[in-house]
């Protein structure tokens, strides 16, 4: 009964944030898939501006330019959830948050891309910074959105693999020998 | 549906079902002696192999806690994930790219061959290949390898396209699409490959060979094998003459059992084999079973490894197909003018996406890093596999300070790479990337090891009981009814993959075992 109270207590006050955003490469390979341009990520527990900090620290550890934030909020979603699970995680991503700002005498934000990169190698070797690269490293590049993203065509079994489908299409070097590579359908 | 009574006394319990387990398993059962195999992971299925890298490790992997130490890599970036090998029925061989290569002559006496190598304790194995050659006719033909028993050649995907043309233009001669326990075309009731892409994820055709779907079921046909899945064994006990005759599991509710035997076969890979052993530690046996020479978890090897990886101006969508799609030996012969020992196999490699992020070069971040991403397309790769040093103090020891949930002390892992390594592994990395640059590459990288695949040697073989812990056949020097059934077994490295070898063996052991148990030798 208690967990349920708590539980409800927290719906009410609506502790966790909203990240929201915006496609910005129309023709790119994610909006092909996306229904809509505009996307929403509901956290359990971190608040939005933590949130929307957050994406940004995810990008400068991994820039891809052309990467829509909406990939990047995959690796905000799992540290949300793992700030849910443990609440020590919450507090230490809002005070590595906080920290960057202190280095940067004010918003680290604001701060030119160089300058953020700057204060980032400053704590790389920190708690905040492990955490966030480890959850992000393992989620950012692990889901359908990036795998459309970097061209990796994903789950293949399902379209019967790639034997008829590219598995030996390579035109730029030379076909090996057949005592060496068989042709497939000998 | 058979099962045996936990009093049953006359069963033969195996530990592990992957390589070694499984196939004995079978073996045994096929010439009618009842086994009980005890396997701590889930059964899956084709049918629930997953396409996706992480949710597939987290699906099929020992993700129990382990602890490192040492001096190599992985003890820094994978402190908790020294081996990346499976807790699944099936074990590793759902895991596993289907490499098949015979030892050669040499690798069997490492010492004779190589001679003292200083920090290394080299051993020659007390069996030859030639006594093994039958045995590896019976596992090629059992598992369906690639260019034996007229099965023919896989097809070579893009990545081994790559790995060819660079081959040629540096001068090696022995490259093509390799042994590989792989069907080519339908055999033994399975499918062919269809170029899936995804053998590390469990082999969604069943084309490649897998004791999840060969060995196991065949057994269970004999109505000879009780399949335990979910049982982590906790201990091994022995009666008042030293002789095994228990095992104590959890079960899949986490309830502890008691199962009887007459024979005790570990196969639990090169890690939890010997960390069993010596949490089995007794009045009797203080230092653990089959112990008594001390050399229980002594040896380690995980093969010296590395990969390279290149880019390239043109797409070449390595992802495609068969993992290791290709392979080069010309380095796999011991040539020490090269200024090591032993040899090394050169096999294509890929990764997803996700594991690539991973495992590139681990830690790592930035605009350096996100490049060699943003050219994941454009990426050919290779993995080095070649022969690493016996040293005494790579070892498997208890970790007194972590336990598991049942309380056991789990394993530490402890590697240093042997100056002979670090010169093979150098070796390697500059012919890989001159290879690539014969083919014009962008850019080539230097990938450190993974957490290992290849676990190997921690319950040698050894003509002598004070040199090893087993015999030839893997029968411990100690106590005669058990047996170590897997690659803990490796003497030395040798510079092969292992898996078609413990399947030798198994087949070599599981004679051994029936006939004693027929003798009443055991």
């Amino acid at each position: 009964m208690t967990d349920l109270k708590l539980d409800r207590r927290r719906f009410l006050q609506g502790s966790g944030g909203l990240l929201l955003g915006t496609l910005l490469f129309g023709s790119g390979p994610i909006a092909l898939l996306a229904p809509s341009r505009t996307w929403a990520l509901e956290m359990s527990t971190l608040d939005s501006d933590t949130g929307s900090r957050l994406l940004l620290v995810i990008r400068r550890i991994f820039p891809h330019d052309t990467m829509e934030d909406a990939v990047y909020a995959f690796s905000v979603k799992a540290l949300d959830e793992r700030a849910s699970q443990d609440p020590s995680v919450a507090a230490l991503l809002k005070q590595g948050i906080a920290d960057l700002d202190q280095r940067a005498g004010g918003e680290w934000a604001k701060l030119p891309e160089d300058k953020q990169v700057d204060i980032l190698k400053d704590v790389q070797t920190g708690d905040f910074f492990s955490l966030v690269r480890g959850v992000s490293v393992n989620t950012l590049y692990s889901n359908e959105l990036a795998y459309n993203h970097f061209g990796y065509e994903g789950a293949s079994f399902p379209k019967g693999g790639y034997l008829m489908r590219g598995f030996n299409d390579l035109k730029w070097l030379p076909n090996p020998p057949l005592d060496a590579s068989p042709n497939p359908f000998a | 549906m058979t099962n045996y009574t936990f009093d049953d006394d006359s069963v033969v319990v195996i530990i592990g079902s992957g390589a070694g387990g499984g196939t004995l398993a079978n073996e045994l059962c096929q010439k009618g002696v009842s086994v009980v195999l005890l396997e701590a992971g889930a059964r899956q299925s084709t049918a629930t192999f997953i396409n996706d890298e992480w949710p597939s490790f987290s699906q099929l992997s020992w993700g129990d806690t382990r602890t490192t130490s040492g001096s190599w890599r992985v003890a820094k970036d994978f402190p908790n994930l020294p081996a990346w090998i499976c807790k699944t029925v099936g074990g590793t061989t759902t895991h596993w790219a289907g490499a098949s290569l015979r030892f050669q002559e040499h690798e069997f006496r490492a010492l004779q061959t190589y001679g003292e190598v200083k920090g290394a304790n080299l051993l020659d194995w007390p069996v030859t290949l030639a006594e093994m050659e039958p045995y590896y006719a019976r596992a090629e033909d059992k598992m369906g390898v690639t260019r034996t028993n007229n099965v023919p050649g896989l097809p070579g995907n893009n990545n081994f396209k790559v790995m060819y043309n660079g081959a040629k233009k540096i001068g090696y001669t022995e490259c093509s699409t390799g042994h590989m326990a792989i069907n080519s075309k339908p055999r033994a009731d399975r499918a062919s490959c269809q170029q899936l892409g995804f053998c590390f994820q469990g082999c969604k055709m069943g084309a490649k060979w897998s004791t999840l779907y060969t060995e196991i079921p065949a057994a269970e046909l004999t109505g000879k094998l009780d399949l335990r899945p979910g049982s982590q064994v906790i201990r091994i006990e022995h009666d008042d003459k030293g002789r095994v005759n228990a095992v104590v599991y959890a079960d899949s509710a986490g309830v502890m059992q008691r199962q009887k035997a007459r024979v005790v076969a570990v196969a639990g890979n090169s890690i939890e084999t010997p960390r069993l052993l010596l949490n089995s530690s007794s009045a009797m046996f203080p230092q653990g079973l089959g112990n008594g020479a001390g050399m229980v978890g002594k040896h380690y090897m995980r093969h010296t490894t590395g990969s390279v990886f290149a880019e390239f101006k043109e797409p070449v969508h390595f992802y495609r197909g068969t993992i290791m799609a290709g392979i080069i030996s010309d380095e796999i012969h011991h040539k020490p003018d090269r200024g090591f020992v032993g040899g090394y196999e050169m096999e294509t490699v890929s990764l997803g996406p996700s594991f690539m992020a991973a495992f590139f070069n681990p830690g790592a971040w930035g605009r350096e890093f996100t490049s060699v991403m943003d050219q994941y397309t454009h990426m050919a790769g290779m993995w080095i596999v070649g022969e690493d040093m016996p040293q005494e103090s790579n070892r498997i020891t208890l970790n007194d300070g972590v336990k598991d949930r049942f309380g056991m002390p789990v394993a530490n892992v402890h590697y240093d790479d042997h100056p002979n390594d670090v010169a093979m592994r150098e070796h390697a990395f500059v012919q890989g990337e001159k290879l690539y640059n014969a083919v014009d590459a962008v850019k080539v990288h230097r990938v450190p090891p993974y957490p290992s695949t290849h676990n190997l040697g921690t319950c040698r073989m050894s003509a002598k009981a004070q040199d090893g812990v087993c015999n030839g056949h893997g029968q411990s020097h100690e106590i005669p009814n058990l047996f170590i059934s897997d690659g803990s077994q490796f003497t030395t490295s040798a510079g092969e993959n292992p898996t078609l070898t413990i399947v030798t063996m198994a087949i070599r052991q599981a004679e051994f075992i029936a006939d004693a148990l027929k003798t009443r030798a055991i």
